[in-house]
C-alpha cells in the first residue's frame, strides 16, 4: 500500500554508509557557490548543517526566531552527548550504541539510520574537541564520561551541567566564521510561515520578519528544516517558550509526510507543577539518576503526612521507603530509561504515594552518594543543577531530596525523511528532533545532542550533494515567481484572519486547553476512548479558537503575542494529528502507552501489527490524514521483548 | 503580594519612551519574574491594551535571551540569576519595581524591553572561534589537556552573551563578554594558532561596535549570571598587548 522509499543503500550494515558515500554524487566547487542552501533552525542540527555546507562552498541563507542564532533550545540540554569511543575500555563500541539505542527506541527506528548514527558518534566528539569545546577531563587530561539510562557502559561526553550550551556554542562558532566570511547570510529574529514548491520540489521559504512584521520571500536549490521538536503542544513542557512546529507542520501541508507524531518523551526527571501561573516546566538532568536514587514511602499514610507537612523524608526510616526503580528493575536500577522511569513515577502517584501536595511528585536522594563520596565531588559532577534548583524551589538537595515529576521533553516523531534526511517532499530536507528519525518510541538519554550533530555535521553536506549535483543548471527562480506570492498571500491571508477575530480569549487559555486535553488524554497513558474524545475536543478548540481568539496590536510590528498565536494555530491541528496516530496504534511501546495494552504493567508491543512508521499524508484540516506504512526491517537485531528488570 | 511597576514602554526604535505606571496583585512568591510580567501582560491583553515586549526564551537561565534591568540592576536584585530565575519572593510585598531595557548605546531598544544585541553575534564572528572545517578534526583524545586549565576554559565558557555585563558597566564596556570568549580559546591548545589574531580581530570589533572602554569598576564580574571573573579582561589585554607587539 506504501509509496514510501527509505532508500537505505545495499549491503552489510556496517558497510552501508561508507558505501553511500563513496557512491554519492558530488558536486564541483565552482557549481557549489552557484547552489543556495535555506537552513531553518540554527540548533545542534540547523547551525552545525549551515556551517558544514558553507564550508564546502554552498552559498547558505540561515534563519532563527530568536534575537541571535546562538540561543536556540539545544543550549539548554544539560546532561551530555553518547559517542562509541570506548575510551573507557569497558565494552562499548559502535554496534553496541547502535543496539542500544534501537532497544531503547522499542524497535522502532531503522536500522540502516541509527547504525550511521552510532558510527558518525565518534567523529562528533573529535571535531566538538577541535572546535574548543571544553568537556570535563580526568586527571591526565584525558576525556571523562558518565553513565546515561538504558547502557551499561560509560559512553557520555559532558561539560558540566551544561553540556548543550558547550556543543552549541561550538556550532554557533563555525557558523559565525562562515558568516564573517560571508559564506552564511544570517536572518535572526525570523519565523518560517510557509514552504514554497515549484514543480512539486521545495525552492524557497517565506518568512516572518519579526521585528517589522514584514513577510519576506527567500529562494533556495533546498530547504532543510532544522527547528526541534514540537513538545510545546502540551503547553507545559520543558521546551523554550517560542519552541514551535510551524515549520515543520506548514511543510506537512505542503506534501512533507509526518512520522510518527504520537512518540512524544515525558521526562522522569522534572521539577513538579506548582500553580496554574507556571510558563514552563523545568529538567532536572537524567545524570543526576547517576548519584540520586529514586524513592517514595511505602505506605500511603507516611506519603499523605509528607503532603501534608507533617513529615519530612528524613522522618522515613530507610525500611519503610520503596527504592521502587531499583526493585522492580534491579539490573538498570535508577538509570532505567526514561519512558519506564516515567511510568514508573506516575504508578506510585496514582498508588496514592506522591509526595508533593498536588501528589505527583517523588524523591531523587543524593544522601547515599554524599555519604560515599563527599559533598565536594558530588557537587562537582553536577555543575549548575544543584543551584538551579534550589533557587527555583527554595529548597537544598544537599540536604533535603529533589522533589520531581516527568515533564514532556522530547518528540520522537516528526516529518518523516528517507536516509538522506529528506521528506517525501524533493529538496526538503529535515534534520534533527524535528525528524522522526533515529529513536523510535522512545529516545535514550544524550542522544539528542549526537543526532542533531550527526545529521548536521557529518549527514546532510553527503546526501544534499547527491541531490543537488542534478539541480547545477537551475538558476536561481526569481521571487516574484507566482508560486511565491501565492504562498505569500496564504501567509497573509491567515495573519489577517488571526489578527481580525478579535475575540474575547486569550491566546494562553487557548494553549492551556489544548495542553491539557493533550496532557491528560495523548500523555503518558492514552486509551482508545479517551483519544477519541480527545479529537473531538480538539476539533472544537479549534474552531472556538479561529472564531473567539483575541490578538493584540497589528501586524506590521514587533508583535510577540501574534507570534504565539500563529504558532498556538498549528499546535492545534498537530495535536489531532498526534491523537489520530496514538488511536491507530494498537500496541504500547516506548513513549506511547496504549493502558489496553499491558502484561503486569509493562507495554506490550505488537510486532506482528505495528512494526512499521505512521508516516500521515496531510489531506485538509478537516479531513481525515491518510496512513502511509513504511515496514521497519530488523536484519541484525532479534526483535525481543525489552527488558531492563 | 502586591507590587507597583514602573515600565519603560517605547513603541519603536525611533520612537521616546517613557516610564508607565502599573500595579499588580495576586502574585505567588513562588512566582518567576518572567511570569508575573507574563500575568500583567494576560491582564493588558484582556483590557484591550498593549502588553508589554520583554526577550525571553529558556526560561531556565542558560540560553541568555532574557535581560530586563530591574529597580537599577542587571537581571535584578539577586547574585548569579538571570531574570527567568528571579523569583518573587525577592521583592518586598507592597513595593515599587522599576523595569527597564538593557541601556546601552550598542543595544537599540526595538520595542518596550527589548533590545538589538546583534552587536555581540558581529564580535564572535570576527574571531570567536577554531577555524576547524567539518571532517578535519584529529582522534579527541590525541589532545590531552591539563584539567586545571580544562576547567578554566570551562568557566570562560559559560558566558551566555545576555549582555548584563554592558548594561552594569557605567562606560557600556563589553570586555567581559569578549574577554570571557579569548580567555576560553587561549587557555586551550585548540585555539593557540589563532590566538593573536583573535585578540586583535576581536577587540577591533568590539570598538568598531561601539562599545566602551575598561576602567576596572567591576559592576560587570558583581552582575554576572554567570559569574564570569573579572581576571579574563587581565587576560583579554595581555593577549591583545602580546598579539600588538608581535604583529607589528
Amino acid at each position: 500500500m506504501s509509496t514510501l522509499n527509505s532508500k537505505i543503500p545495499e549491503g552489510p550494515l556496517a558497510e552501508k554508509w561508507s558505501n553511500y558515500k563513496e557512491h554519492a554524487k558530488l558536486v564541483n566547487p565552482a557549481n557549489k557557490r552557484k547552489l543556495e542552501v535555506i537552513v531553518v533552525g540554527t540548533g545542534l542540527a540547523g547551525a552545525a548543517a549551515a556551517a558544514s555546507l558553507a564550508e564546502l562552498g554552498y552559498s547558505v541563507k540561515a534563519f532563527c526566531f530568536q534575537d541571535s542564532p546562538r540561543r536556540a533550545h539545544s543550549i539548554a540540554a544539560q546532561g551530555g552527548i553518547n559517542a562509541a569511543k570506548n575510551y573507557k575500555n569497558d565494552g562499548d563500541s559502535v554496534f553496541r550504541l547502535f543496539y542500544d539505542t534501537i532497544k531503547g527506541g522499542d524497535f522502532r527506528a531503522r536500522e540502516g539510520n541509527v547504525y550511521r548514527l552510532a558510527d558518525v558518534s565518534r567523529n562528533i566528539i573529535d571535531q566538538c574537541v577541535a572546535q574548543g569545546v571544553p568537556f570535563a577531563r580526568d586527571y591526565g587530561g584525558l576525556l571523562d564520561n558518565r553513565s546515561f539510562g538504558g547502557s551499561q557502559v560509560s559512553r557520555t561526553f559532558y561539560a558540566r551541567g551544561q553540556t548543550g550550551q558547550q556543543l552549541l556554542l561550538g556550532a554557533y562558532g563555525a557558523l559565525e566564521r562562515q558568516i564573517g566570511l560571508g559564506n552564511v547570510q544570517m536572518y535572526s529574529r525570523h519565523e518560517m510561515v510557509e514552504v514554497v514548491t515549484i514543480e512539486g520540489k521545495a525552492r524557497g521559504i517565506i518568512a516572518r520578519n519579526l521585528i517589522t512584521g514584514e513577510l519576506e520571500r527567500y529562494f533556495g536549490h533546498a530547504v532543510l528544516l532544522c527547528t526541534g521538536g514540537y513538545g510545546n503542544v502540551f503547553f507545559l513542557s520543558t521546551n523554550a517558550m517560542g519552541s514551535n512546529a510551524t515549520a515543520v507542520w506548514k511543510a506537512h501541508k505542503k506534501g512533507a509526510y509526518f512520522g510518527n507524531p504520537c512518540f512524544t518523551q515525558i521526562h522522569p526527571t522534572c521539577i513538579p507543577v506548582t500553580g496554574d501561573y507556571q510558563s514552563k516546566l523545568t529538567l532536572m538532568s537524567e545524570s543526576l539518576r547517576n548519584d540520586g536514587r529514586v524513592w517514595v514511602p511505602k505506605s500511603k499514610e507516611d506519603a499523605k503526612a509528607i503532603r501534608e507537612g507533617k513529615k519530612t523524608a528524613a522522618d522515613i526510616k530507610e525500611d519503610d521507603r520503596d527504592y521502587y526503580l531499583e526493585r522492580k528493575y534491579p539490573s538498570f536500577g535508577n538509570l532505567c530509561p526514561r519512558d519506564i522511569a516515567s511510568r514508573a513515577a506516575k504508578e506510585a502517584c496514582d498508588d496514592g504515594r506522591g509526595i508533593v501536595p498536588s501528589g505527583l511528585g517523588v524523591f531523587l536522594d543524593f544522601a547515599d552518594s554524599i555519604k560515599r563520596l563527599g559533598i565536594d565531588v558530588v557537587k562537582a559532577r553536577y555543575g549548575e543543577l544543584f543551584p538551579m534548583y534550589q533557587n527555583i524551589t527554595n529548597e537544598d538537595p544537599l540536604k533535603t531530596p529533589m522533589k520531581i515529576y516527568p515533564a514532556v521533553h522530547y518528540t520522537m516523531g516528526g516529518l518523516w525523511v528517507d536516509y538522506e534526511l529528506m521528506t517525501t517532499v524533493p529538496g526538503l530536507y529535515c534534520l534533527g528532533e524535528a525528524n522522526f528519525s533515529d529513536h523510535g518510541a522512545n529516545r535514550l538519554g544524550a542522544s539528542a545532542l549526537m543526532q542533531g550533530l550527526a545529521d548536521g555535521y557529518f549527514v546532510i553536506p553527503y546526501t544534499v550533494g547527491n541531490y543537488l549535483s542534478t539541480e547545477i543548471f537551475v538558476k536561481p527562480i526569481p521571487t516574484d515567481h507566482p508560486a511565491f506570492v501565492e504562498a505569500e498571500n496564504d501567509a497573509k491571508e491567515r495573519a489577517e484572519k488571526l489578527i481580525n477575530t478579535k475575540g474575547k480569549k486569550t491566546v494562553d487559555d487557548f494553549h492551556k486547553e489544548l495542553g491539557k486535553i493533550m496532557w491528560e488524554k495523548c500523555g503518558m497513558a492514552r486509551t482508545a476512548e479517551g483519544l477519541t474524545e480527545a479529537r473531538k475536543q480538539l476539533q472544537q478548540l479549534r474552531k472556538e479558537f479561529w472564531s473567539d481568539v483575541n490578538v493584540p496590536g497589528t501586524l506590521n510590528e514587533f508583535n510577540p503575542e501574534f507570534d504565539k498565536a500563529s504558532r498556538v494555530a498549528d499546535f492545534l491541528e498537530l495535536g489531532e494529528l498526534m491523537v489520530i496516530d496514538a488511536l491507530n496504534r494498537n500496541e504500547s511501546c516506548g513513549g506511547h502507552f496504549r493502558e489496553e495494552y499491558q502484561e503486569g504493567g509493562e507495554a506490550k508491543r505488537d510486532d506482528e501489527n505495528y512494526r512499521y512508521v505512521a508516516a500521515w499524508e496531510f489531506k485538509g484540516v478537516e479531513a481525515d490524514p491518510v496512513l502511509h506504512k513504511e515496514e521497519l526491517v530488523f536484519e541484525n537485531i532479534q526483535l525481543q521483548v525489552r527488558s531492563y528488570k | 503580594m502586591k507590587y507597583n511597576l514602573k515600565v519603560w514602554r517605547q513603541k519603536n526604535s525611533k520612537s521616546e519612551g517613557k516610564l508607565v505606571d502599573y500595579t499588580i496583585d495576586s502574585i505567588n512568591p513562588d512566582m518567576s519574574f518572567l511570569e508575573m510580567l507574563d500575568v500583567l501582560n494576560d491582564n493588558l491583553v484582556r483590557k484591550g491594551e498593549d502588553p508589554i515586549a520583554f526577550d525571553h526564551d529558556c526560561r531556565e537561565g542558560i540560553c541568555g535571551m532574557c535581560s530586563l534591568h530591574i529597580s537599577g540592576r542587571a537581571h535584578g536584585p539577586q547574585h548569579a540569576a538571570t531574570t527567568c530565575q528571579l523569583y518573587m519572593r525577592s521583592f518586598k510585598d507592597g513595593g515599587t519595581i522599576y523595569i527597564e531595557p538593557w541601556r546601552a548605546k550598542s543595544f537599540p531598544v526595538i520595542k518596550d524591553l527589548v533590545t538589538d544585541r546583534s552587536a555581540f553575534d558581529r564580535i564572535i564572528a570576527a574571531g570567536g572561534f577554531v577555524s576547524v572545517n567539518t571532517g578535519q578534526a584529529q582522534d579527541a583524545n590525541n589532545l590531552p589537556i591539563e584539567q586545571a586549565h580544562a576547567e578554566k576554559a570551562m568557566d570562560a565558557a559559560a558566558c551566555i552573551g545576555c549582555g548584563a555585563c554592558v548594561a552594569a558597566c557605567p562606560n557600556s564596556a563589553a570586555m567581559l563578554f569578549v574577554s570571557a570568549k579569548i580567555s576560553q580559546l587561549a587557555l586551550l591548545p585548540q585555539g593557540g594558532p589563532e590566538r593573536n589574531i583573535r585578540a586583535i580581530n576581536m577587540v577591533n570589533q568590539m570598538d568598531a561596535e561601539g562599545f566602551g572602554n575598561c576602567t576596572n569598576i567591576g559592576a560587570c564580574e558583581a552582575e554576572c549570571p554567570k559569574e564570569i571573573k573579572l581576571t579574563n579582561i587581565a587576560r583579554m589585554n595581555r593577549e591583545y598587548l602580546l598579539a600588538s607587539l608581535i604583529n607589528e
